[in-house]
């Protein structure tokens, strides 16, 4: 690791302005991404601001018939939070199957969407609920947020500070984890928000994305086989030594399948 | 430069450590608690694992200045916060040991603070929970089979 000077600031304003006076600051909350990125050297930021003591960052609370989560929300919060498994199961599930216990007990929701690991599971969960996402500067809709591999809307500077989820219906997450990191290799998210359907695949590409034609085929009839004769064209999908992209093209499916096959178990997911 | 102050296996510490300095690094060489294993150091194997305010964590994915006013329990800490006089080994150490759960003992620490940690949440674990809670903690020599042996029997030692 590079140099660099850790602060921990007592409130959000004084951490927006010491992110913004100092052009090399970066936030840094459960430090599960950022730490290993340091330790290798990719990147050299010369101050460090500690999120995880902003009381404006925290908590998870049902307001005006939504579901706000604080940005420094630890995984291991929102996976065993009595609110998120009454209001919306298929996230605290979701939550549950991030990693490890040990990177669930330290990673948040706000450091995982604003890297927007083109494999991490919690942009599936924002984009297929049209969830909003709410920084020290503005509203952003989640349609707008994700700009592929690594890429959101965020500014320099600029920190999440909650995500606001509207309560669908029902929901349901299915991945294929990575069997070593857990990481998705692909993973699907299936949403019905005032009857409207969205499903949003993470892994699979280079940034979580929506797979309209099977949202148009559930609108029409929700049920697995409306989508099981979809075909999901490889071309832009990721290819490694994981897997190749064709693999990954049918994973799409099969997931979508296994997220529609727990809805119909329990009526709200799980 | 910053002082650290924290609480380790029940004794207040203080160390002046540069900012960037891993949690795991104070515990072996500030600390001398060489319990506390580095297998990776790339937040893979969890042979680091220690109690942080009784959670289990990564050592090495942790700063020493994000842990200042904390409670660490590492491996040496254990058998004392079970038995007071040291006498004996925590449960889980004595199952690991009557169950035959190590072969090298490299991924060992590790894997007793995670096994306490997953008793903690989980009482009575079944094999899938047991598999699933331990997926952070890697052993390249056992196979894992006598490694949950041992959390079975841990756990009914625990609960007795
Ligand atoms: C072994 C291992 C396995 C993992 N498996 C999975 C998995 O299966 N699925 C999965 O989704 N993830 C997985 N992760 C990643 C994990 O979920 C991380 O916690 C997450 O990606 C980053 O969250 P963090 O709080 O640790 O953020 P940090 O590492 O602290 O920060 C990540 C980035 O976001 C920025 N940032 C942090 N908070 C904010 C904010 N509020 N506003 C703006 N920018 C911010 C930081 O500057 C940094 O650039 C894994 C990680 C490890 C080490
Ligand atoms: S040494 Fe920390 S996870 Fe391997
Ligand atoms: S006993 Fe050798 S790594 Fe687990």
């Amino acid at each position: 690791m590079y140099e660099f000077t850790y602060i921990k600031p007592g409130s959000l304003p004084e951490a927006s302005d010491l992110l913004t006076r100092h052009e090399g600051a970066k936030p840094l909350s459960g430090g599960m991404t950022l730490i290993p990125t340091l330790k290798q050297r990719l990147s050299q930021p010369s101050h460090l601001v500690d999120l995880t003591g902003l009381a404006a960052l925290k908590g998870i609370a049902l307001v005006e018939g939504r579901l706000e989560i604080g940005a420094a929300t630890r995984h291991v919060e929102v996976a065993t939070s009595t609110v998120v498994r009454e209001s919306l199961p298929a996230l605290a599930a979701l939550a549950a199957g991030i990693g490890d216990p040990q990177v669930r007990n330290r990673g948040t929701m706000g450091g995982s969407v604003a890297n927007n690991d083109p494999a991490a599971d919690y942009p599936s969960a924002v984009l297929g609920l049209a969830a909003t996402v709410h920084t020290d500067r503005r509203s952003i809709a989640a349609d707008d947020f994700f700009q592929g591999m690594f890429a959101t809307a965020l500014e320099p500077g600029e920190l999440i500070t909650r995500i606001s989820f509207p309560l669908p219906e029902r929901a349901a997450y299915a991945k294929f984890p990575h069997p070593a990191s857990g990481y998705a290799m692909t993973g699907v998210f299936i949403a019905v928000t005032g009857g409207v359907v969205r499903v949003a695949v993470t892994g699979a590409g280079p940034g979580v994305f929506r797979w309209t034609d099977a949202e148009a085929a559930l609108q029409a009839s929700f049920s697995p086989a409306a989508i099981a004769g979809l075909e999901v064209d490889a071309t832009d999908l990721n290819a490694d030594i994981h897997a190749p992209a064709a693999y990954r093209a049918n994973l799409v499916r099969v997931m979508a399948l296994r997220a529609l096959e727990t809805l119909q178990t329990s009526s709200k997911g799980q | 430069m910053s002082q650290v102050s924290l609480t380790v296996n029940g004794k207040a510490v203080s160390v002046d450590v540069e900012d960037r300095t891993l949690l795991s690094s104070v515990l072996r060489e500030n600390l001398g608690l060489t319990g506390t294993h580095i297998g990776c150091d790339t937040s893979q194997c969890g042979a680091c694992t220690v109690h942080l305010d009784g959670r289990v964590v990564k050592s090495c994915t942790v700063l020493a200045v994000q842990a200042a006013g904390s409670d660490v329990m590492t491996i040496e800490g254990l058998a004392p916060s079970h038995d007071p006089s040291g006498a004996t080994l925590h449960p889980v150490q004595q199952a690991f040991s009557e169950c035959h759960a190590l072969q090298c003992g490299f991924c060992t620490p590790g894997m007793i603070m995670a096994v306490t940690g997953l008793l903690k949440d989980t009482p009575d674990p079944d094999e899938q929970q047991i598999i699933h809670g331990l997926e952070g903690n890697l052993c390249r020599c056992t196979g894992y089979v006598n490694i949950v042996k041992a959390v079975k029997q841990a756990a009914s030692a625990l609960r007795a």
